[in-house]
């Protein structure tokens, strides 16, 4: 089966590299929003929050749905890679949504003098997905068998990935779309505006992959040193106790993630 | 199949009328409920959007409490092992409990429809009762689907009271979207007709999530 | 054809293997007995015998069948007595009996004839909860011979019924109904008495796999030291 060991170089310098194009074309995104681009002429400076909030959650959506995928993936073949990578996918689109919020409260104070406005659909629609995917690792951690955990796990994030879409058009459908904005559409930007944000959604992008790659690079590592360790232990006790020790033998299974991963570095932003 | 459902549901419907665990508790929390809200809001009679936004708040959170026993003495008492015994489409079991949970939403609201008629709405249901319980009936539908598959996700869990509520209410977000806005006009004071895309968003997501529970409920019955 | 085929199973539950290593070939007719400590993979084994848990690795064959490719041809082919009686506590003996029948397209008439078979007919009326154990688990042999299964999984049979009980259900899952039998126990003589075959687990893994004639009741009580 499955066995991570030899390619761990390869993971070490392809996370290196993909942390330094992830912090280069941040660097060139937030060039860009602060001296490229023009002040929007009705909201002034504010409006540079959305080079940071619409790519936030457009990968954030991205992240949710591709960790459906992966589950679908993880069901096909039972291989518990394809559940970690859903894991964490999820677990990263969760703190990029939480960006979301916080950067879309921000914009509505700043534009409408409320931190929460019931008719920007995207925000309210955000809103729920975030309360459903928040119950995404109760549900796990509350479900002891690992193998059903990562079976459990991939139902619900399948169901939520199809949620998604369908929240968005009814929450859409609700509410009378009275601001309407840039969002979502770049076509009806000015081209500056529009390169600018093109440049900072695939920043936020690969700031996600980055982080995503960080967090399954720690996992990979923490299951290999709890391998050796067994490996230790078996080879040091096999003289003292064979009985005792036939119970801890080796398994082949990733463990799943603990808890307390949600420390995470934060999505930087530009202001 | 359809022995299967039948021989399902048969069993499913004598439990309840054994153990009276579901449809009264259900409904007296409907009935509490409306009191509740009369004191809440200080009004004696509510119409239009907020009449919509009590009554289905109050189906649904009832439909909660049903929601949460449904797999209850499966999980308890070895039904679902007994069940994947025996040579038999494990859709069944999906569809049985969808349909037995349809039933209880029913039961429940032929309860608690009248009673908050009685107790809070202002103006009279004698004429959209029956777009009423068309709507009514679309969202039963999903609640169904949406409540089966979540109960069966929850149920083997060690927080399953706390997982029940959380994972059903924000998928719910849809149906009381469409379910309260295409009932408002109904229990306006001047009577209205609820707009065919409130009714056509209810019918496509009950079929969505259908399709969705149906391709992915065989998974959480394995081991 | 053996009734049973094992090579190589394991089941793990998490990282710690629960069942490793078993390989063994019952025979059609023949009754393995199954020793071992609590947590040893007794239960666990009956349960990959019976569908209900895959296995990890190795090669299962069931009745001829691989698992779990083709779990669905062995389904309604065996009988599982577990430790759970997986009855409904609000339902009569008899309702329970004739939900399964109807589960299994087993004819209703066998419900009758069973619950006169287990004594029970006087009480079928009354939900299983206001029944003892015993009672129970004389309807949970009832439900587990329902659908007259070519193979019987049974764990611990007789662990809740007194001697007159055991008796009863002996025509049922005991060496007189002639079915092949995988029958889990902790008592080293009576199960000795009932073997063809013996496993003994222990951790496990396969600690002791013989003919039930080379056999010793000492050798067996080893295993639980």
């Amino acid at each position: 089966m499955h066995s991570s060991s030899p390619s761990s170089p390869a993971v070490g310098s392809g996370l290196r590299a993909l942390s330094i194009a992830a912090a280069a074309v941040m660097a060139v995104a937030l060039g860009l929003v602060f001296f490229y681009a023009p002040l929007d002429a009705d909201q002034g400076f504010l409006q540079k929050i959305f080079y940071l909030h619409v790519p936030l959650a457009i990968v954030a959506l991205c992240g949710f749905v591709a960790g459906g995928l992966m589950a679908i993936m993880y069901l096909r073949t039972r291989e518990a890679r394809w559940d970690m990578r859903s894991y964490v996918a999820i677990h990263m689109s969760l703190i990029f949504a939480v960006a979301t919020l916080i950067t879309g409260s921000i914009w509505a104070r700043g534009s409408w003098g409320r931190w929460w406005a019931w008719n920007e659909p995207t925000l309210v629609s955000f809103l729920i997905v975030f309360l459903l995917y928040a119950t995404y690792q109760p549900l796990r951690f509350a479900i002891e068998d690992p193998e059903r955990q990562a079976r459990y796990a991939s139902v619900f994030a399948i169901t939520a990935a199809a949620f998604v879409p369908m929240n968005f058009i009814a929450v859409r459908l609700s509410t009378a779309y009275l601001h309407p904005r840039v969002l979502g559409s770049t076509s009806n930007l000015p081209p500056r505006m529009a390169f600018t944000f093109v440049i900072s959604l695939l920043a936020v992008a690969l700031l996600y992959a980055t982080l995503c790659s960080c967090e399954l690079a720690a996992k990979r590592a923490r299951a290999q040193l709890r391998t050796l360790r067994r490996l230790a232990d078996a080879r040091a006790g096999a003289g003292a106790d064979a009985g005792g020790q036939s119970r801890r033998t080796r398994s082949e299974t990733p463990p799943m993630p603990a808890a307390g991963t949600l420390a995470a570095p934060a999505p930087r932003g530009g202001l | 199949m359809r022995r299967t459902v039948a021989a399902l549901l048969r069993k499913e419907l004598l439990i309840e009328l054994r153990s009276w665990q579901s449809v009264p508790g259900m409904s007296l929390f409907a009935l509490t409920t409306f009191v509740v809200f009369h004191f809440a809001l200080n009004r004696s009679s509510v119409d239009g959007d907020l009449a919509a936004g009590i009554l289905w708040v109050t189906l649904l959170f009832a439909a909660i409490l049903g929601v949460n026993r449904l797999f209850v003495a499966d999980a308890e008492e070895g039904g679902f092992d007994g069940f994947l015994l025996a040579p038999v489409d494990r859709g069944a079991l999906l569809l049985a409990k969808a349909l037995a949970l349809l039933l209880y939403l029913v039961l429940l609201e032929l309860v608690a429809v009248p009673a908050f008629a009685l107790l809070l709405l202002g103006p009279t249901l004698a004429g959209t009762l029956p777009s009423l319980v068309g709507v009514l009936a679309l969202g039963d539908l999903g609640v169904a689907v949406i409540g089966t598959l979540v109960a069966a996700l929850a149920v083997r869990t060690r927080a399953r009271d706390l997982l029940g509520p959380l994972l059903a209410l924000p998928l719910f977000v849809p149906i009381v979207i469409a379910g309260a806005r295409a009932s408002s006009p109904l229990l306006a004071p001047r009577g209205g007709d609820p707009a065919a895309r409130w009714l056509a968003t209810l019918g496509l997501y009950d079929l969505l999530f259908g399709l969705i529970a149906y391709a992915l409920f065989d998974f959480l019955l394995e081991d | 054809m053996p009734a049973v085929q094992l090579e190589g199973l394991a089941r793990r539950y998490g990282e710690r293997e629960a069942l490793g290593g078993v390989s063994l070939s019952l025979q059609a007719g023949q009754s393995l007995v199954v020793f071992g400590p609590n947590g040893a993979g007794k239960s666990t084994l009956l349960r990959v015998l019976a569908t209900l848990l895959r296995p990890h690795a190795g090669s299962v064959r069931v009745l001829g069948k691989p698992l779990p490719e083709e779990a669905w041809a062995v389904r309604g082919r065996v009988g599982l007595l577990a430790h759970e009686p997986l009855l409904y506590r609000d339902l009569t003996a008899r309702e329970n009996l004739r939900f399964h029948a109807r589960l299994h397209g087993v004819a209703l008439e066998r419900v009758e004839r069973l619950l006169e078979l287990v004594r029970l007919e006087r009480r079928c009326r009354e939900p299983l909860r206001t029944l003892s154990r015993g009672m129970v688990q004389r309807v949970a042999v009832a439900r587990a011979v329902l659908h007259e299964p070519e193979l019987l999984l049974l764990d611990e049979p007789r662990a809740n019924l007194d001697p007159a009980a055991s008796e009863l259900v002996d025509p049922l899952i005991g060496a007189a109904a002639q079915r092949t039998r995988v029958i889990t126990s902790h008592d080293p003589a009576r199960g000795l008495a009932e073997a063809d075959m013996v496993l003994g687990l222990r951790a496990g893994r396969p600690a002791l796999l013989r003919a039930a004639g080379d056999v010793s009741v000492a050798e067996i009580a080893q295993l639980y030291r």
